[in-house]
C-alpha cells in the first residue's frame, strides 16, 4: 500500500510528533528514521511483527530509551524526551504487558504510589483523602471497585484498569498500550474497548499495539505499520484490507489460512485421562487423545486449561484420577512423563521453557541427553551436530548453534522449545498457547510443524485462546469452564460460537 | 579493562565459548600477578615458594571444587568448613582407635558425604533455601564437633598417613597431584557428562529444567553430596598435613572457598562457571596472600584485599557478560 494517499489531517497540529527517530543497539538498528504523529483523541494502531521496532518505539516515547537521532514536537513546539520524567511531564503514560503494580498495596496506594497525600503527622498518609481521590479517578474510567482492595486479589483485567486509572490520575494525554487484550477474556475486552471510547471522547490519545487484526479494524482511527525498524506506511482502516496489512507487516505474501491435513481415521488411543483432579483447582477431567490428532483444549483464561496440561505432565501433584499413556498408567514427576514420551511446551517460554542465557544447542539437547548419550558421556560436538540438524529442520533463524537463546526472536525461541522435544523423540506434544506473542509468519510455520508431527504418528493437545486457531487446526476440542470439562466439540461442531457458548459462565 | 567490556558486548563470536573467554582472562590475571610478584620479590620465583603456593591453593581448591557444583545450581553450601572440622575429628578418632589410616580416610569421606546428603535433603525434600539450610547445618556441625571433642586435641598420626598432606613424590607435594586429579575429574564431570550438563541447565533456569524432564531433585542431592564428600577429602588432607585435629579448624575455610568460586567466575545466580575457573580463583587468592607475605605486608590487610578482589572479579563478570533479557 505504498501508493496509499497521504493521511488527511483531522486536527491541524498533532499532539505529539516524532520526526526521524533512530535508535541503534550493538549489531541491530532497532529504529531507522521513524516518523510518527499522534493527534488528539485518536486511537493510533501500531502494527508490526516481533522485532519490527514497536517496543523500541514505545520505549523511546516513554523516555526509557534515548533516541540516537530525531526530534519530538508537542503541540507543534519542539521538546526533548530523554527520561521517563520528561515523558511523564508531557502526559505520556505506558501500560506495559507486565504490570508494575505492588501486589500487597491496595488500589488507592498503587494509583498514588510516590504521590500520596500527606497526613497531619509527618511521614503518614492521609488515608481518607487517598481513598476519596482514588474513588474519583476510578469513577472517571467507570471502574466500580472498592479502592481499598489489595491488588493481589485482582484479576489481570482489573489490574489493567488500575494501571489505566494510575495513568489518568497523572493527567496522561497520551496512553500507550502494549497488546492490552492479550490476557483478557472476550467480555473483559469489550469493557476495555468501552473504556477506550470513553477516554477518546475526553480527548485522550491512544497508541495501541496489537497482533489482532479484528481489534485493529474495530478500534483504530489510523494505523502505522513498522517493519525491520522502519515505518512502512500509515493508513486508515477503511482504506485497507487485513490481507494488505499483513503483506505490509511481513513484506511478502503469507497464507493466512493454517495448513492442516486431516486424517481420515484417527489412530490408536495415546493418552487417556480419567477422572483427573488436582489441587490446582481442576476436577474430574476426562480426555482422550489419539495418534494423528490435534485436540484442542479451550475455555476462558483461568478455566484450568494450563492446570490440566501441567497435571498430565506431572508438574503439579494429582489428587485423584488416572492418566494412561501409551497403554500404561503414569504418575510422577515431569522427568518420568518426559521419558515416557510426553512433551510440554509451556505458555511462558522465557520463564518455563528455556534457559535464556544458555546456547541454542544446549537448549535443544537438554531433554534428549540420555537418548543422545546413552553412555552418560556428553560430547559438545555431537550435541551441536544434533542442534544443527534441528536448526535446519525447523528453520530456526540463528547465526549458529552457539548463539545465546535469549537473543532470538519469540517465534524462533518457540521453535527451540519444540525442537528440544523433537530431539527427545516425544509422542504426545502438549502445547500451551503455542502462538502467544509470535508473529504471523512464524505462526503458520509452527502450525505446519504440528501438522507434520501428527501426520507422522504423534499426537497433540493444544491450548489456545485464539479460537480461530483451534477451529482451523484441531480435529476436535474440549471446552473447559471453572476447572471442569464443560463439553466436547467434534470437527463439525467446532465453531467459535460453540466454543464461546460452552466456555461462558452461566448467568 | 575497557577493551574486555567492549569485546564481550560484541555480537557472538563462534570460536570461543563464554566460559572459555572468562577462564582465559583469569589465567591472564593470574600470570600478571605472577609477573608483578616476580619483579617485586626475589624469592617469589623460587621452587620452594611456587610449590608452597600450589599446595596452599590445593587445600582451598578441594573445598571450592565441590562448592562450585553447588553454586552452578544457584545454591550455596555454607557448611563446608564446619563439615571439614567434624570429618577431620571423626576420621582422626577412627585412626587413633583402629590404627588403620585407610579406615579413617573412608570414615572421613563418608562423614563429609553424609552431611552433604543431609543438606541436599533439606534443599530438595524440605524446600529450604540452600543458603539457610547449610547455614543452620554449619551451627549444627560446629555444635556436634565441640561436644564430641570436648576441648581435646587429637594429634600424632602414623607416618604413612602424614605423607598425604606433607609428602613429596618426584619433587612435587602429594596434594599437588591430588589437585591435578580432582581438577581433571571435576572438569570432566561438569563438561563431559550428561549429569554435568543437567546441573548447568538447573542453575540456568530450575523451572525450565524440571519442565524439560530433568530430575532436578536427584541432581541436587548428588551435587550437595559431592560438595560434602569433597569437604571430607579436604578434612583428610588437613588432618594429615597438620598432624592434629581440633574442633575449630574449619572456621577459616568456608569464606576463602566461596571467594575462590566467585573469583573463578562462577555466578551465584547459577548456570555459569567452570571448575577450572575455580582452580584459577584459588590460585589467584593464594598468590595474592603469598605475595603480601613475601612483601612483608601485615596479615591484617589480607581480608580487605581478598574482599576487593572478589568484588572486582564479580563486577567485571557482570559487565562483560552479555545481557540476554
Amino acid at each position: 500500500m505504498s501508493d496509499a494517499l497521504p493521511i488527511e489531517v483531522t486536527s491541524p497540529t498533532p499532539l505529539l510528533e516524532l520526526r526521524g527517530i533512530s535508535k541503534e543497539f550493538p549489531g541491530v538498528k532497532a529504529l531507522d528514521d521513524v516518523s510518527f504523529a499522534v493527534y488528539p483523541g485518536e486511537v493510533h494502531m501500531l502494527l508490526g511483527e516481533n522485532g519490527a521496532g514497536k517496543s523500541s518505539l514505545m520505549k523511546v516515547l516513554c523516555g526509557a530509551y534515548r533516541a540516537d537521532a530525531g526530534e519530538f514536537y508537542y503541540n507543534g513546539a519542539k521538546v526533548t524526551i530523554s527520561s521517563t520524567a520528561d515523558a511523564q511531564k508531557l502526559g505520556i503514560a505506558v501500560i506495559f504487558q507486565e504490570f508494575s503494580l505492588v501486589p500487597y498495596l491496595d488500589i488507592a496506594q498503587n494509583i498514588f504510589l510516590g504521590r500520596e497525600p500527606k497526613g497531619r503527622i509527618p511521614g503518614t498518609i492521609d488515608r481518607r483523602r487517598i481513598l476519596a481521590d482514588a474513588r474519583r479517578v476510578l469513577d472517571t474510567i467507570g471502574f466500580d471497585i472498592d479502592p481499598s482492595t489489595t491488588v493481589d486479589k485482582l484479576g489481570v483485567a482489573q489490574q489493567q484498569m488500575v494501571e489505566i486509572a494510575k495513568a489518568i490520575s497523572q493527567n496522561a494525554r497520551i496512553l500507550v498500550m502494549d497488546e492490552p487484550t492479550a490476557a483478557l477474556s472476550d467480555r473483559e475486552t469489550e469493557l476495555l474497548f468501552a473504556l477506550i471510547a470513553r477516554l477518546k471522547a475526553d480527548g485522550v490519545s491512544i497508541v495501541y499495539i496489537s497482533h489482532r487484526m479484528a481489534e485493529v479494524f474495530a478500534l483504530g482511527d489510523r494505523i502505522t505499520v513498522l517493519r525491520d525498524g522502519r515505518r512502512i506506511d500509515g493508513v486508515r482502516p477503511a482504506d485497507v484490507t487485513p490481507d494488505q496489512l499483513v503483506r505490509m507487516m511481513v513484506g511478502r505474501n503469507v497464507d493466512m489460512t493454517y495448513p492442516r491435513h486431516f486424517a481420515d481415521k484417527p489412530g490408536e488411543v495415546l493418552l487417556e485421562v480419567k477422572g483427573l483432579s488436582a489441587s490446582t483447582g481442576i476436577s474430574d477431567i476426562n480426555i482422550e487423545v489419539r495418534r494423528g490428532e490435534i485436540v484442542g483444549l479451550c475455555g476462558l483464561v483461568g478455566s484450568g486449561r494450563s492446570e490440566v496440561a501441567r497435571a498430565i505432565f506431572g508438574a503439579d501433584p494429582v489428587t485423584s484420577g488416572e492418566i494412561i499413556f501409551d497403554g500404561k498408567a503414569i504418575s510422577g514427576e515431569p522427568d518420568l512423563a518426559a521419558r515416557r514420551g510426553i512433551a510440554l511446551i509451556p505458555e511462558s517460554r522465557k520463564s518455563e521453557g528455556l534457559a535464556l542465557l544458555r546456547s541454542v544447542s544446549d537448549n535443544l539437547v537438554v531433554s534428549a541427553l540420555k537418548k543422545l548419550f546413552p553412555s552418560g558421556l556428553f560430547d559438545q560436538r555431537s550435541a551441536q551436530r544434533t542442534a544443527d540438524g534441528l536448526i535446519r529442520q525447523l528453520r530456526i533463524a540463528t547465526p549458529n548453534a552457539r548463539q545465546t537463546v535469549g537473543l532470538l526472536s519469540g517465534g524462533n525461541q518457540q521453535k527451540v522449545v519444540i525442537g528440544k522435544w523433537l530431539a527427545a523423540g516425544s509422542k504426545l506434544f502438549i502445547f500451551d498457547e503455542p502462538t502467544r506473542g509470535i508473529d504471523i509468519g512464524a505462526k503458520s510455520e509452527i502450525f505446519a510443524l504440528i501438522d507434520r508431527l501428527v501426520a507422522e504418528g504423534a499426537a497433540a493437545l493444544m491450548i489456545s485462546s485464539e479460537q480461530i486457531e483451534i477451529c482451523h487446526v484441531c480435529d476436535r476440542a474440549y471446552v473447559m469452564r471453572e476447572g471442569r470439562i464443560a463439553g466436547h466439540l467434534t470437527r463439525n461442531e467446532l465453531t467459535e460460537e460453540n466454543i464461546v457458548r460452552l466456555g461462558m459462565h452461566h448467568a | 579493562m575497557t577493551d574486555i567490556t567492549k569485546d564481550a558486548m560484541m555480537p557472538p563470536r563462534s570460536f570461543l565459548s563464554q566460559d572459555a573467554i572468562q577462564v582465559f582472562y583469569r589465567l591472564l590475571a593470574a600470570l600478571l600477578i605472577c609477573a608483578v610478584l616476580a619483579v617485586l620479590s626475589d624469592s617469589f620465583l623460587s621452587l620452594g615458594n611456587i610449590l608452597n603456593v600450589l599446595r596452599q591453593a590445593s587445600l582451598t581448591f578441594f573445598i571450592a571444587s565441590g562448592l562450585t557444583l553447588v553454586v552452578l545450581t544457584a545454591g550455596l553450601d555454607l557448611s563446608v568448613g564446619a563439615n571439614v572440622a567434624l570429618s577431620a575429628c571423626i576420621a582422626g578418632t577412627v585412626i587413633h582407635k583402629t590404627g588403620s589410616p585407610a579406615l579413617g580416610i573412608l570414615t572421613g569421606l563418608a562423614c563429609g558425604g553424609l552431611v552433604g546428603l543431609l543438606n541436599g535433603i533439606m534443599v530438595t525434600a524440605l524446600r529450604i533455601p540452600s543458603f539457610i539450610a547449610t547455614y543452620g547445618m554449619l551451627w549444627v556441625l560446629n555444635g556436634l564437633t565441640y561436644w564430641y571433642m570436648a576441648g581435646e586435641t587429637l594429634h600424632g598420626f602414623p607416618a604413612g598417613f602424614r605423607q598425604i598432606g606433607s609428602g613429596y613424590l618426584f619433587g612435587l607435594p602429594i596434594p599437588v597431584y591430588l589437585l591435578l586429579v580432582f581438577l581433571g575429574i571435576g572438569t570432566f564431570f561438569a563438561q563431559r557428562t550428561i549429569w554435568g550438563q543437567e546441573i548447568y541447565a538447573i542453575g540456568a533456569n530450575p523451572v525450565a529444567a524440571r519442565l524439560s524432564g530433568i530430575p532436578v531433585a536427584r541432581r541436587l542431592l548428588l551435587v550437595y553430596a559431592v560438595s560434602g564428600t569433597m569437604a571430607g577429602l579436604a578434612s583428610i588432607i588437613f588432618l594429615s598435613r597438620l598432624n592434629s585435629a581440633e574442633a575449630d579448624i574449619g572456621e577459616s575455610l568456608t569464606l576463602p572457598a566461596i571467594a575462590a568460586v566467585l573469583i573463578g567466575g562462577t555466578s551465584l545466580f547459577g548456570g555459569v562457571g567452570t571448575v577450572f575457573g575455580t582452580f584459577i580463583g584459588a590460585l589467584i587468592l593464594t598468590l595474592v596472600l603469598n605475595g603480601m607475605n613475601l612483601l612483608s605486608v601485615s596479615a591484617n590487610w589480607q581480608p580487605l584485599v581478598t574482599g576487593i578482589i572478589v568484588i572486582l572479579a564479580v563486577w567485571l563478570d557482570m559487565k562483560t557478560r552479555r545481557r540476554t533479557q
